[in-house]
C-alpha cells in the first residue's frame, strides 16, 4: 500500500513542474502586459514602460523568467500581484476557502440528493420514479450553468424573494474570519443569525454549481446499481430471504459506490471549473473569480500561483481518491 | 422530455451489426427522440433563411426589446420579439443553430483528429514519447477546462474560430486518453500481432489494423463531446471571448442582452433554452449510441 | 487648544448631523475590489472611493458635488503673478486617525506635505519603493515636469515652485494621487521594519477609518469622528463588493444597500418607479467618441469625416445605449465644464448629405473601413459594441462597409494611441474639470504622435495655438473665450464623431440623506445619513 502511495505521489512531481511551465508560458503569450492593461484611456510614455517592465523584470529572456520564478516558488514565494501589491499566497488563502466551501456545499447537494436518487431509480427500475429521475438528470447534465445561474437569481431571489441575490453574507453581520469558511466562522462568532444568513447565501449557488454533478452521480449510481443487482451474490442473498432494504442498502450499494466515488473524485477538478463561472454570475469571492480577472489584467504573478496552487489541489484530491479507491478495491493496488 | 430507456438484455445473435445497432438504438426512446431534434435543428440550419422572414442582424430602428407576440405590445412580424437593438430574436435563434453546429462539429473534429494521432502515437511509441504526451494530458486535465480556454482565446484573441480552437484544445485529453486506452488493450491482440508478422508498417498499423477497432468509443465520445463542445463554446461567448457583433451565436446573445434580465425576460431565456435543447438532444443521441454500440462500455 | 477644538466640533456635529441615536450603518454596493489603499499607485475610481476619499484628506479639495475647489488640508494659498510659486497655509489642529498599531502624537504639520510628495517624486526615499514604485498619476499629470521643488517655510506653510505656469496646478492638487499621508506612523512603520502596513492599514485624516477589508467581499470603516470637518451622522460605512449591476440593484431592492453606483441603464425604469428608492442624476465629466484617424485615407479629407458624422443616427444611439443614462455630445468637453460652447451645431442625422459629401469627395461608392470598439465598459460608454453595432448598419446605408473589431482592453487602447485603427470609440473621464485636462490631453498636437492620447491623429495648427495660448494664462475669462473658439473650429474639422456624455446616476434607498454625486464620478460619503 506504502508503495502504491509513493508511486503516486512520485507522479506528480513532473506534473507540478509542467503545470509551472505551462502556466507561465501560456500566460507569457498572451499579448498585452499588465502595465498597459492598467494605464487605461491615459495611456503611458513608451520610456516609462520600459523602465517599469525592466523593474519588474518582463525585459528578460523568458527562461530566465521562468527560472527565477521557479526557485522563488521552490524558496515558497509565488510573488505579488502586480495590481493589489499584495501577496499571491495570501490573496490565495483568503479566496480559497470561499470556493472551498462552495464547491464541497455543491458536492454534498449533489451527492445528498442524487445518490438517493439514482438508488431508488435502479431499485423500482422502469417505473414513473426511475423515468422522472433520468429526465430530470440529461437536463441537468445539458444545462450551461451561466444561464442556469442566471435564471436561479431571476426566479429564487428577484421573483420568488427566497434567497437573497448574491454576496456570502449579509453586511449586517461582522464576522471575524478565523477559518475562513464562513459557515464555521459564523458558529463561531456570537453574532445571532449570522450562521442562517451564511447559509441562505449559499443555497443557491451551491444548487447551480452542484447542478451536473448531482446528474451525473444519479445517472452513475443508478446504472451501477443495475449492473451489481443482476450479479449472483445479490441473486444470493435475495434467495436467503434477506429485506430488499437490506440487500439493496447494504450488499448491493457498497460494491456500486466504487465507481461513483471514482466519479466525485474526477468531478473536483470540473468544479473549479464551474466554480469560474458561478462565482462570476453570483459575486462569490473566490478564487475561480479572482483568476479569470488577473487574465484580463494580465497579472502574471497571480496567475501563475494561482493555477499552480489550483492544480495542486486538484492533484492532491485525484490523488486522495485514486488511494482511497486502492483501499476500497484491492484489485486495483495489486496491478499497478 | 422522453426517458431514456434500457435497452433490452442481449437478443439472439441478428444478421447484420448495423441492424443490430439500429435495433438497440431505436429502443432507446430517449435516443431517438435526441436523434428527431437534431434532424430538426439541421434542417433548420440549413434552411434558416427561408424559415425566418427578417434578417438575423438588420435593425430595426424604434423596435427595441419588444416582447414575444403572445404579449402585450408584441407583434408576428417579431414572433419571438426583438433584442435591444431591434434584431428579431426568431430569426437570430435560427440562425445560431448554424453557429452551434458549426461549433459542435468544428471542435469534435479537430480535437478528434488531432486526439486519434497523438493516442496512436502514445500507444505505439512507448516509452519516453509516451510519457511526455501523457504528462501533458494530465497537466492539461488539472488546469480547469474553462480557464485554460480563457487564457488560450486572450492568447489568440476573441473570435469564432479562436475560441472553438481553445475548447479543441480543451477537450484534447479526453480523445487522447481513449485512444491510448484502446489501443493498448487492441496491441495485445492476436490478429495485431499476424499484421506485424505479416510485415506491415506502422502506419498501417496504427490506421487501418487498429484504428477502426478502436472507434466504437470514439464515436461515443465524440457525441457526447459535441455537448460539450457547445456548451463550452457557449460559455466563451457569454465571457465575451466567442463570437463577435452581429453573429447570432447563442452564448453572446445572452452575454449581451444579460443586463436586460429583469425587464424582457425573452432576451435571455430563449438562448438558454436554445442551448439546452440542442445539448440534451446530443446527449441522448450519444447515451443511446452508446448503449447500442457496446452495451458493456457503460461508464 | 484640544478644548477648544473639541467644542468646535461639538457644535459642527449639531449642525450637520443633528442627533445620533442609535449605531447606523450605511452600506455602498460597491463595484468591484479597490487595488490597495494607497491613493497614489491606484489608477481606477474604484480604489480612489475606497481609498482617497473615505480615508485621506488634500491639500484643497473639490466642493461635494462640483469641479470648484475649496480649501483642504490647507485653509488658503497665494500664486505669484508669474504663476511659477505657490504658497499654502496649512489648517491647524488637524487629527490623524488612531488605529491598533498606530498612536498619533501630532497633528497634521508641512512635514507630512513634504512626505507626501517626497515619496512620490524621490527615488531616494526608502518609501518611494514600498508597495509599489508605479506613481502613475503623479507621472501622468506631468508633475515631475512641472515641480521645481516643495519647501517647508514653516510648520504650517509650505511653498511649491513650478517650472513653467501651469493654469490647472491648483485642480491637481485636489486630485487623489495628491492625498496627504503621515509622517510619523510612516517612521514609526520603518522604525519596527514593516513599511509595507502602511498601504494595507492605512492611517489618514479623513472622515472614515479602515476596519477590515476582505477582497472580492467586503471593506468596513468607521466613523473618525475627530476628523476636522466635523461630526459624522453614521458610525459604519460598508462597501459590499458586488460586480454584477443587476445583482446590486436587487441588493438595494432588499435593502442589502441603501446607494449603489452604476446602476444598468436597462433597470432606471423600474428604478424610477420604485417608492423606496431615489434616482439621483448628474451630469458627469465624460465624453464618449469616435475618432477617425485623420492620417489615413479617406479620414485625411474633411469632407469624408462631415459625411460620418451626417450619417450616423445619434439619437437612435442615445435610445438603445444609453437610456436615461447619456446625453448627446457635440462639443469634445461636457457641458458642466465651464467654457462648454452651446452655440455650436451639432451635425444633424443626414444620410442624403453624407452620400453627397462623399460623392464630392470621389467615394460615390463609399468604401470600406474598420470600425474598432473597446471591450469593456466604461463610465463614458456603458456598451461599445452595441453602439458600433448600430453605426455599422447606419453607415452602411451611405455605402460605407465597416468592419468591426476589438482587441483586449491594453492592447485596444495601445494600439489606438499608435493610430492603427480607421475609426475608433473612446472616451474620457476628466480628472481635474479643467477644460485643458479634455482638449489639449485629447486634440492637442502634442499627443497626436504615435502612442498619444490623441487617437484621431489629428493636429491642426489654429486649433492647437489656441490651446497653448489657454495654458500660459490664469485669467479663466480669457481662457474661456478662447477654449469657445476652439470648439467651433474642432466641429467644423470633425476628427470625431461626438456621441455622449454619460449621466452618471445613482439610485438610493428614500432614507439616504445629504448624498450628493461628484461629477468627477467619486462616491464620498460624509455628510450622508439615514432617517
Amino acid at each position: 500500500m506504502l508503495r502504491f502511495i509513493f508511486t503516486r505521489l512520485a507522479l506528480v512531481i513532473p506534473t507540478f513542474v509542467g503545470i509551472t511551465l505551462l502556466a507561465f508560458l501560456l500566460i507569457h503569450a498572451v499579448p498585452g502586459d499588465p502595465i498597459e492593461t492598467l494605464a487605461g484611456e491615459r495611456g503611458i510614455p513608451e520610456e516609462r514602460h520600459q523602465a517599469l517592465l525592466h523593474e519588474y523584470g518582463f525585459d528578460r529572456p523568458l527562461y530566465y523568467q521562468y527560472f527565477a520564478y521557479i526557485s522563488h516558488v521552490l524558496s515558497g514565494d509565488l510573488g505579488r500581484s502586480l495590481i493589489t501589491h499584495e501577496r499571491v499566497i495570501s490573496e490565495f488563502k483568503q479566496l480559497f476557502p470561499a470556493t472551498i466551501e462552495l464547491s464541497v456545499c455543491a458536492m454534498i447537494f449533489a451527492v445528498g440528493i442524487g445518490l438517493p436518487a439514482g438508488i431508488l431509480a435502479a431499485a423500482r427500475r422502469n417505473s414513473i420514479f426511475d423515468h422522472g429521475v433520468m429526465a430530470i438528470s440529461v437536463t441537468g447534465y445539458s444545462m450551461p450553468i451561466f444561464w442556469w445561474g442566471l435564471l436561479a437569481i431571476l426566479l429564487f431571489s428577484n421573483t420568488w424573494h427566497l434567497t437573497p441575490v448574491s454576496g456570502r453574507i449579509d453586511y449586517a453581520y461582522f464576522v471575524e474570519p478565523k477559518t475562513g469558511f464562513l459557515l464555521i466562522d459564523s458558529l463561531l462568532s456570537d453574532e445571532a443569525g449570522s450562521f442562517r444568513s451564511a447559509m441562505t447565501h449559499l443555497i443557491l449557488p451551491a444548487i447551480v454549481l452542484g447542478t451536473i454533478p448531482l446528474a451525473v452521480i444519479a445517472r452513475m449510481t443508478r446504472s451501477s446499481m443495475l449492473e451489481v443487482l443482476g450479479e449472483d451474490y445479490i441473486r444470493t442473498a435475495r434467495a436467503k430471504g434477506l429485506a430488499p432494504t437490506l440487500v439493496i442498502g447494504v450488499h448491493a450499494l457498497r460494491n456500486a459506490l466504487i465507481p461513483v466515488i471514482t466519479v466525485i473524485g474526477l468531478f473536483v477538478g470540473s468544479l473549479f471549473a464551474g466554480a469560474i463561472l458561478t462565482e462570476t454570475i453570483f459575486s462569490w469571492p473566490g478564487v475561480g473569480k479572482w483568476l479569470f480577472e488577473a487574465v484580463g489584467r494580465r497579472d502574471y504573478p497571480v496567475l501563475q500561483g494561482g493555477v499552480l496552487l489550483l492544480g495542486t489541489s486538484v492533484m492532491a484530491v485525484n490523488v486522495f481518491v485514486d488511494v482511497l479507491y486502492g483501499f476500497i478495491n484491492p484489485r486495483i493496488r495489486h496491478t499497478r | 422530455m422522453v426517458a431514456q430507456a434500457e435497452p433490452l438484455t442481449q437478443a439472439a445473435a441478428p444478421p447484420h451489426p448495423l441492424r443490430e445497432f439500429w435495433y438497440y438504438f431505436s429502443q432507446n426512446l430517449g435516443a431517438v427522440a435526441g436523434l428527431v431534434t437534431i434532424m430538426i435543428i439541421l434542417l433548420l440550419a440549413l434552411f434558416a433563411n427561408q424559415v425566418s422572414a427578417q434578417s438575423p442582424i438588420e435593425i430595426h430602428d424604434g423596435q427595441f426589446l419588444r416582447p414575444p407576440f403572445w404579449e402585450d405590445g408584441g407583434t408576428l412580424a417579431f414572433p419571438l420579439g426583438t433584442d435591444p437593438i431591434g434584431r428579431d430574436m426568431f430569426s437570430r435563434l435560427v440562425h445560431g443553430t448554424r453557429y452551434s453546429l458549426l461549433m459542435g462539429s468544428m471542435v469534435v473534429s479537430i480535437s478528434l483528429i488531432a486526439g486519434i494521432c497523438l493516442g496512436l502515437v502514445a500507444g505505439f511509441a512507448r516509452g519516453v514519447v509516451e510519457i511526455m504526451i501523457m504528462r501533458l494530458m494530465d497537466i492539461m486535465l488539472t488546469i480547469p477546462g474553462i480557464l485554460l480556454a480563457i487564457v488560450i482565446v486572450a492568447i489568440l484573441g476573441p473570435g469564432l474560430a479562436n475560441a472553438m480552437l481553445a475548447v479543441s484544445v480543451v477537450a484534447l485529453p479526453q480523445y487522447v486518453r481513449i485512444t491510448r486506452a484502446t489501443v493498448l488493450t487492441e496491441l495485445a491482440k492476436e490478429y495485431v500481432t499476424a499484421s506485424k508478422t505479416n510485415g506491415a508498417s506502422v502506419v498501417r498499423l496504427m490506421f487501418l489494423t487498429v484504428l477502426p477497432n478502436c472507434l466504437a468509443p470514439l464515436i461515443v465520445q465524440a457525441t457526447l463531446g459535441f455537448s460539450t463542445a457547445i456548451i463550452d463554446a457557449a460559455a466563451l461567448g457569454f465571457l465575451g471571448l466567442g463570437a463577435q457583433p452581429p453573429t447570432p451565436e447563442w452564448g453572446t446573445m445572452l452575454a449581451d442582452t444579460r443586463e436586460f434580465m429583469q425587464r424582457a425576460w425573452w432576451v435571455v431565456t430563449l438562448p438558454g433554452l436554445a442551448i439546452l435543447i440542442t445539448v440534451m438532444a446530443f446527449n441522448l443521441m450519444g447515451d443511446g449510441l452508446r448503449d447500442a454500440l457496446d452495451p458493456k462500455l457503460k461508464r | 487648544m484640544k478644548s477648544k477644538l473639541l467644542a468646535a466640533t461639538a457644535i459642527l456635529a449639531l449642525a450637520v448631523a443633528g442627533h445620533a441615536a442609535s449605531a447606523k450603518t450605511l452600506v455602498y454596493c460597491s463595484e468591484g475590489s479597490p487595488e490597495n489603499f494607497y491613493p497614489a499607485i491606484n489608477t481606477t475610481g474604484t480604489s480612489f472611493d475606497a481609498s482617497s476619499r473615505p480615508i485621506y484628506n488634500r491639500l484643497v479639495e473639490f466642493e461635494r458635488g462640483s469641479t470648484k475647489i475649496e480649501p483642504g488640508l490647507a485653509t488658503s494659498w497665494d500664486a505669484t503673478e508669474d504663476g511659477l510659486t505657490y504658497v499654502f497655509h496649512l489648517r491647524k489642529g488637524v487629527k490623524w486617525q488612531t488605529t491598533k498599531s498606530f498612536k498619533p502624537s501630532r497633528d497634521f504639520n508641512a512635514d507630512d506635505v513634504l512626505f507626501s510628495f517626497d515619496r512620490q517624486s524621490n527615488k531616494d526615499n526608502p518609501w518611494f519603493k514600498v508597495t509599489s514604485d508605479n506613481h502613475s498619476y503623479y507621472n501622468d499629470m506631468d508633475m515631475p515636469e512641472l515641480v521645481k521643488s516643495i519647501e517647508k517655510l514653516d510648520d504650517y506653510t509650505v511653498k511649491f515652485t513650478l517650472k513653467a505656469p501651469e493654469a490647472p496646478f491648483i485642480a491637481n492638487m485636489a486630485m487623489d494621487f495628491a492625498s496627504i499621508i503621515s509622517k510619523e506612523y510612516a517612521d514609526q512603520l520603518m522604525k519596527a521594519g514593516t513599511p509595507e502596513k502602511f498601504d494595507q492599514e492605512p492611517v489618514g485624516t479623513g472622515p472614515f477609518q479602515l476596519e477590515n477589508y476582505q477582497k472580492d467581499a467586503v471593506v468596513r470603516y468607521k466613523a473618525f469622528q475627530e476628523n476636522w470637518r466635523g461630526k459624522l451622522a453614521i458610525d459604519t460605512l460598508v462597501y459590499a463588493i458586488t460586480p454584477d449591476a443587476s445583482v446590486r440593484f436587487a441588493k438595494l431592492k432588499a435593502n442589502e444597500c441603501q446607494i449603489m453606483p452604476y446602476p444598468n441603464p436597462a433597470d432606471l425604469p423600474a428604478m424610477k418607479a420604485d417608492p423606496n428608492i431615489k434616482v439621483l442624476e448628474q451630469p458627469g465629466l465624460n465624453v464618449g467618441y469616435l475618432a477617425m484617424n485623420v492620417t489615413k485615407k479617406p479620414f485625411d479629407d474633411k469632407r469624408v469625416r462631415q459625411a460620418i458624422n451626417y450619417a450616423i443616427n445619434k439619437a437612435a444611439i442615445l435610445e438603445a445605449v444609453y437610456p436615461g443614462v447619456g446625453i448627446a455630445a457635440k462639443n469634445p468637453i461636457p457641458p458642466t465644464l465651464w467654457s462648454y460652447n452651446d452655440d455650436v451645431k451639432d451635425y444633424p442625422y443626414d444620410p442624403a448629405k453624407a452620400k453627397q459629401l462623399l460623392a464630392d469627395a470621389g467615394l460615390k461608392d463609399g468604401f470600406e473601413t474598420d470600425l474598432w470598439w473597446m471591450p469593456v465598459q466604461r463610465p463614458y460608454n456603458p456598451n461599445a459594441k452595441r453602439i458600433a453595432e448600430l453605426m455599422q448598419a447606419d453607415l452602411d446605408k451611405v455605402g460605407v462597409k465597416a468592419k468591426l473589431v476589438s482587441y483586449e482592453w491594453g492592447e485596444y487602447r495601445k494600439r489606438l494611441a499608435q493610430g492603427e485603427q480607421m475609426m475608433g470609440e473612446i472616451g474620457w473621464t476628466g480628472d481635474n474639470g479643467d477644460p485643458d485636462n479634455f482638449l489639449y490631453v485629447l486634440l492637442g498636437c502634442a499627443s497626436a504622435k504615435p502612442g498619444g492620447s490623441n487617437t484621431a491623429k489629428w493636429c491642426y495648427k489654429p486649433f492647437d495655438d489656441l490651446l497653448i495660448q489657454a495654458k500660459r494664462t490664469t485669467d479663466t475669462a480669457k481662457r474661456t473665450e478662447l477654449y469657445k473658439q476652439a470648439q467651433v473650429i474642432f466641429k467644423e474639422e470633425a476628427p470625431w464623431f461626438t456621441i455622449a456624455h454619460a449621466v452618471q446616476n445613482a439610485p438610493v434607498r428614500k432614507e439616504v440623506v445629504g448624498y450628493k454625486l461628484s461629477p468627477f464620478g467619486q462616491h464620498e460619503f460624509f455628510g450622508v445619513d439615514l432617517q
